[in-house]
């Protein structure tokens, strides 16, 4: 594997988006400026105090996570498989001395890059409106990298066993969907039943989430370690997994 | 180059057994029907498709995921398939093509002006590919092919859906590619193609090699012109 050759899978990648920026920038920050607005002022209207924060600031570090991991995994659902399938960018970049891996890696760093990206610009506005306190918020720009490269690979990962473009519609309403709402972004999963609160413990957003509010805020507590343990966990067990199964799907 | 090549897509054989040698500076020309296997034999020529037995030398190496990079830095591929970058310029394509090689940005546009200038295609270079005709993309795709300057050139009908003067332009220009020394890999649906540029000839059908000879030897050996001995030869 040589990175400076995945790096050109990802200048290709970054050459396209540069074209074609404007017309999805605007849009994809749009949406979370959305739940921002309407659930931190609409509904923080009815919420006094949670865990000593008003409402929009319970759900401002939350969303800096959502909105990554929706750019990683819009890229690399959607973008990916329109250049392994209809474009068959695959194709013309493993004429050259491009190897699969480095391939599958430049996919990868790719969209994680489009969560940095997305991210930053919502860690941008959220300042604006104060919501960020803590010097260590600018932890949070390696945290959105965590969490880019970890719904990369499960996008990626998608990509590969989906059998065609419409079956994306499952692994967002079944995966994605849920792994939002259930993160503690918009409440507290505690309070929930016992099952939901076991499962949410798998749940990798619900732990970025934590971080993300820890460096928001600057209240670093013990809990931190475990959240990030099951962080790293998630990378290690995941990352590989694009690589093996791309190759699976596309080289036969 | 070539031996024992065997592929199977899940149990389909698409390629049984097959066998060759191509010399370097040679334009080795591959025939057979639709669905005789010769994309499937290019793809594996260039590292893309992997023999399910069989192996492919290349400049006397044996081909494995190590060196395949450093091969396939020399080897030029003009796919059968369009798979240009529909949302870039005709320049962007070579440049970002280019990329792929290590090739830098200027010597790249250098390059790339001059295989545009050849296809005539210089006025066109900020346009969008999606604005091009179907004809145009596919002297594109050849363009792009050459951009590495490569030893060995890998043409999957790179003629098809080209008018008779661009058809000719190719032609020359592989004309021109042979004489520099450069040894080429080609597929063609075109009698006249395959005697005009080709020193040998594999006809392939239903996976199988049939036969290896100069279009000539064909012609002599087996009587009539060429697509006479391709129509008598496969069933395809
Ligand atoms: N990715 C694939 N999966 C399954 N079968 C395939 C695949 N690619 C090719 N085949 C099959 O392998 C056989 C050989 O295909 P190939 O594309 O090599 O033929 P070809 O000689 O290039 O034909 P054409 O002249 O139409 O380009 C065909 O029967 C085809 O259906
Ligand atoms: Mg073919």
């Amino acid at each position: 594997m040589n990175f400076k050759r995945a790096f050109r899978v990802w200048q290709r990648n970054a050459t396209v988006y540069k074209k074609l920026y404007r017309s999805s920038l605007t849009l994809n920050f749009f949406e979370p400026m959305l739940y921002l607005v309407a659930l931190g002022y609409g509904l923080g209207g009815f919420i006094e105090e949670i865990m000593g924060m008003t409402y929009i600031e319970f759900i401002a570090p939350g969303i800096v996570m959502s909105s990554a991991m929706f750019a990683a995994c819009y890229e690399c659902t959607y973008g990916t498989y329109v250049r392994m399938v209809y474009q068959k960018t695959f194709d013309a970049v493993l004429a050259t001395p491009i190897s699969f891996n480095e391939l599958v890696l430049g996919e990868l760093l790719w969209g994680t890059t489009k969560s940095l990206i997305y991210g930053t610009i919502i860690i941008l506005v959220i300042s604006l409106f104060g919501l960020i306190k803590s010097y260590f918020a600018i932890f949070l720009i390696p945290l959105i990298i965590l969490c880019g490269l970890i719904f990369a690979s499960l996008s990626l990962i998608a990509t590969a066993i989906v059998p065609g473009i419409d079956s994306f519609n499952y692994f967002y309403t079944l995966v994605l969907t849920p792994i939002f709402l259930f993160s503690g972004i918009f409440f507290p999963v505690e309070d929930m039943p016992d099952v939901v609160v076991k499962l949410s413990q798998i749940n990798p957003l619900m732990h970025l989430v934590n971080i993300s509010r820890a460096f928001s805020y600057g209240k670093i507590t013990q809990n931190f370690i475990y959240d990030l343990t099951i962080v790293i966990v998630y990378l290690i067990v995941l990352i590989p997994l694009p690589f093996i199964l791309l190759k699976r799907r596309y080289l036969l | 180059m070539g031996k024992n090549l065997t592929k199977y897509y899940k149990n389909f054989k698409a390629l049984d057994s097959v066998s060759f040698e191509i010399k370097e500076g040679e334009c080795f020309g591959f025939l057979g029907p639709n669905g005789a296997g010769k994309t499937t034999l290019m793809g594996m020529i260039y590292g893309f498709i992997f023999p399910s037995e069989g192996e492919i030398k290349i400049f006397d190496i044996k081909l494995n995921d190590k060196n395949l990079p450093q091969i396939k830095k020399r080897i030029g591929v003009i796919p059968q398939d369009n798979n240009l970058d529909p949302d870039l310029s005709v320049l962007e394509n070579l440049i970002v093509y280019a990329r792929y090689f290590d090739i830098p940005k200027k010597e790249a546009t250098r390059r790339a002006m001059e295989l545009l200038k050849f296809i005539k295609l210089e006025e066109w270079s900020n346009i969008n590919v999606r604005k091009l005709s179907g004809g145009m993309q596919r002297k594109l795709i050849f363009a792009r092919g050459l951009i590495n300057d490569p030893d060995i050139i890998i043409l999957d009908e790179p003629t098809t859906g080209l008018d008779p003067r661009s058809r000719r332009q190719i032609w020359d220009k592989i004309e021109f590619l042979k004489h520099s020394g450069k040894t080429l890999i080609l597929t063609t649906h075109y009698m006249e193609e395959a005697e005009k540029l080709c020193d040998r000839l594999a006809i392939m059908d239903k996976g199988k090699i049939l036969v290896i000879d100069t279009p000539k030897n064909l012609s002599d050996k087996f009587g009539g012109n060429l697509e006479h001995v391709y129509l008598n030869m496969t069933e395809g």
